[in-house]
């Protein structure tokens, strides 16, 4: 795990620009190609990346299973919580007219919030499935 | 009569025939999830394919364009990737549990074991 | 305030029965604690079921309840739709969810460790979220996303048994399953390819349009193939008893008894309702190949049922045996037996689940499901096994069990269609089960337990409180039989008359 400078000084550079990237896929979903799957993806794929020239152990100081967990539920919540809370403001569910004055106001914040919390879930779940994968039988040897 | 404009319907149909055979021939855990793939993957293009329309480009509003894709089964398949990816993640982790359990992931092998255990 | 609420969320019934599970399983994976977690689980399971009834009565004052997804219209949003025949359903699989969870704690005590608990109720939650929308979608791409999510939690949940041989029953379910799931996607694909559309109620309007062809009928056919894998119709049953014999008891119990049904259900929905009678049976017949094989899978369970000594591999081959007459009844293509077909997603599901609760409290006290381990039950365990008494009555037929009901539905059916054979058939593999309970019966009754047997106490109030609930069930919808086969005749009407 020493040994491979340059791949370590790569990544070093590299991991930022592709959780950026992550980001802006992220956010220009609206407009363009993208949104929160592909973002969570690519988000994903970082973390698995700096594990796997990192390794494990410092990989999980940064994102511990516990957090990751947290927030694989917490995107689930954030979608269906949009989708309960345009119901009770008066609309059908995940009806994102009614979350703002003007309803183009409403979709577009709308669709914010769900893409943030597919893109949580799916960026969470991905690193999670690596880290249980990587991790497995080291902890039980 | 081959009808070769519809070429990629027989890759479809290729790639789905070899998952399938993939899957029911070969006594390799890992190697049936592989065939698995194959096979998910082949229905993924035959929707993909659909979505085609001829001189059609991405489905983004822009100027001077008048023919787009059909972006709806697109659309679907990245539902059914994510399926994929959630199917082949829990068999992975069935086949991490089973190596543990029975040391192999051969099928003849893990029945030979089962065997001896209910022979007990 | 309660009023203002149900103002505000009483035409929202059909989404927060899909939406409530899934997001309570989140909060099961925040709680942590098991009993917080079946707290939770028991909430939202109870609260479905109340929810599923408040829909089926609606259905039935109203009409069919039509839910737009996100406020868009058909055919550019998802519909949610609720008929008749969804709305049985719906009632069943959220029954059953909430009477398993109450029988869930002290079975899952003894064979699932504790730190997994709240991760098995998530789990549970996810599965019961899949089978429920479903059953709800008026979709036809999201029957198979939401069939996903119900497999990929039932895969899950059944590979928590003790034993390592329910990780190999899992996996093998799942190459199944998923081949089963993608055959379904191809069938989906195929009829977005001739109509353009994924509503099921566009479906069936542009699909009598186009006519038969050769693509509708691949689609057909890739449809049947594939539901038939997920109901494990015979002989496309392999997964099915490995897995009910290996997963834990009150996973047996939950799966037996909903995810079959919600496979049955999705495939007399796309039979019926999307192609149509006289597509599947006039143009296709669909029935010339549902009718051999569903008479086969009867008596193929029962015989093979007859010879297992592991009880829950015996209840789980009479499954088989049961599925058989749920596609029988689909095949005739007459009122009385779709009647029967359907009733029996209702009387099979409380039924089985009630046999597969006794088995979950015969575990949980004697260590075994052997028949062995029957010996002289009928004294020590005297409730729990009266119940299997009752539960085996049914499954067999015997009038005032809710088993006759689907056979006499079935019968009727068979004689409609001018198929008198098969009437014989059905009486004749009824037999076959007299044979297989009567087994348990002799040793419950009259073998007398090995001398050095340990003491054996009745089950806990936890279990015989459910496994009653349902016995008790199978009883009183054998007399009063307006809620389910008044519900399943007027549903059958419905699908059929469409047609007309």
């Amino acid at each position: 795990m020493t040994s491979h400078v340059i791949l370590r000084v790569l990544l070093k550079l590299l991991i930022p620009v592709i959780m950026l990237f992550a980001l802006y896929v992220q956010f220009h979903g609206d407009y363009g190609p993208g949104g929160g799957f592909q973002a969570g993806v690519i988000f994903g794929a970082g973390m698995i990346l700096y594990a796997l020239i990192f390794g494990l152990e410092p990989a999980l100081r940064v994102f511990s299973p516990n957090v990751l967990r947290t927030l694989v539920a917490a995107g689930v919540m954030l979608y269906g919580g949009v989708g309960v809370a345009t119901i009770l403001f008066g609309g059908n569910f995940l009806d994102y007219d009614v979350l703002a004055h003007d309803p183009h106001h409403g979709q577009h914040l709308g669709i914010l919030l769900v893409e943030l919390g597919v893109g949580l879930t799916v960026a969470a779940v991905m690193a999670t499935i690596f880290f249980t994968f990587a991790g497995r039988g080291r902890t039980d040897a | 009569m081959l009808d070769l404009g519809l070429y990629n319907y027989w890759v479809v149909i290729f790639l789905m025939m070899t998952g399938l055979y993939v899957v029911i021939s070969r006594g390799n855990l890992i190697k049936k999830v592989i065939g698995l793939n194959i096979f998910q993957v082949s229905v993924i293009m035959f929707y993909v394919s659909m979505g085609k329309v001829r001189g059609g480009t991405a489905p983004i509003l822009a100027e001077g364009i008048e023919v787009y894709s059909n972006p709806l089964p697109h659309v679907l398949m990245l539902t059914a990737i994510v399926v994929g990816v959630a199917t082949s993640a829990v068999a992975l982790a069935l086949i991490v549990r089973i190596k543990e359990a029975y040391g192999t992931i051969e099928e003849d092998e893990i029945r030979v074991v089962e065997g001896e255990e209910e022979a007990r | 305030m309660i009023e203002a609420v149900w103002a505000l969320i009483g035409d929202d019934l059909p989404a927060l029965q899909i939406a409530v599970p899934l997001l309570a399983a989140t909060v099961c994976v925040l709680v942590r604690r098991p009993r917080a977690a079946w707290a939770v689980a028991m909430l939202v399971a109870w609260s479905a079921f109340a929810n599923a009834a408040v829909i089926l009565h609606r259905v039935l004052t109203t009409g069919t309840i039509s839910y737009f997804e996100g406020g868009w219209p058909v055919p550019w949003g998802i519909e949610l739709r609720i008929d008749l025949l969804n709305a049985l359903v719906l009632l069943v699989v959220t029954g059953i969810c909430a009477i398993v969870l109450l029988a869930a704690p002290r079975s899952l005590a003894a064979e699932v460790p504790e730190e997994k608990h709240y991760l098995f109720y998530a789990v549970y939650l996810l599965c019961m979220t899949g089978l429920a929308g479903m059953t709800v979608t008026g979709d036809a791409f999201n029957v198979f996303v939401f069939l996903e999510i119900s497999s990929l939690s039932s895969y899950a949940l059944i590979s928590q048994g003790r034993t390592p041989r329910a990780l190999t029953s899992a996996i093998q379910y799942l190459v199944m399953g998923t081949l089963g799931g993608t055959f379904i996607l191809l069938g989906i694909g195929m009829l977005y390819m001739t109509t353009g559309t994924l509503n099921i109620v566009d479906l069936a309007s542009r699909l009598a349009m186009v006519g038969p062809n050769r693509t509708v009928l691949v689609a057909l056919a890739c449809i049947t193939v594939g539901t038939g894998i997920k109901l494990a119709l015979f002989p496309l049953h392999i997964w099915l008893p490995n897995a009910y014999t290996y997963a834990p008891a009150v996973v047996t119990a939950f799966i037996a008894a909903t995810a079959t049904k919600v496979a049955y259900y999705v495939l007399v929905r796309f039979v019926y309702s999307i192609f149509q009678v006289s597509l599947a049976f006039e143009v296709n017949r669909l029935d010339a190949v549902l009718l051999p094989v569903s008479i086969a899978a009867m008596f193929a369970g029962s015989l093979v049922a007859i010879y297992q000594d592991d009880l829950k591999r015996m209840l789980a081959y009479s499954s088989l045996a049961q599925i058989g007459y749920m596609v029988l009844g689909l095949a005739l293509a007459n009122v009385n037996g779709l009647t029967g077909g359907l009733v029996h997603i209702f009387n099979h599901a409380i039924m089985k689940c009630g046999l597969f609760l006794v088995l979950a409290a015969v575990l949980l006290r004697t260590g075994s499901t052997r028949l062995s381990a029957f010996a002289g039950l009928g004294r020590r365990m005297p409730l729990t096994f009266a119940a299997f008494v009752v539960g085996g009555l049914s499954l067999i037929g015997v009038p005032l069990t809710v088993g006759f009901v689907s056979k006499w539905y079935l019968v009727l059916g068979a004689l409609d269609a001018g198929l008198w054979p098969v009437a014989v058939l059905i009486l004749a593999s009824s037999l076959l089960a007299v044979v297989y309970v009567w087994r348990v019966v002799e040793v419950g009754w009259f073998a007398e337990p090995p001398a050095d047997a340990p003491e054996v106490a009745e089950a806990p109030l936890g279990l015989l409180v459910p496994i009653w609930i349902l016995i008790g069930a199978t009883l009183f919808f054998g007399v009063f039989t307006s809620l389910s086969a008044g519900v399943a005749s007027a549903a059958a009407r419905m699908l059929i008359g469409g047609a007309a």
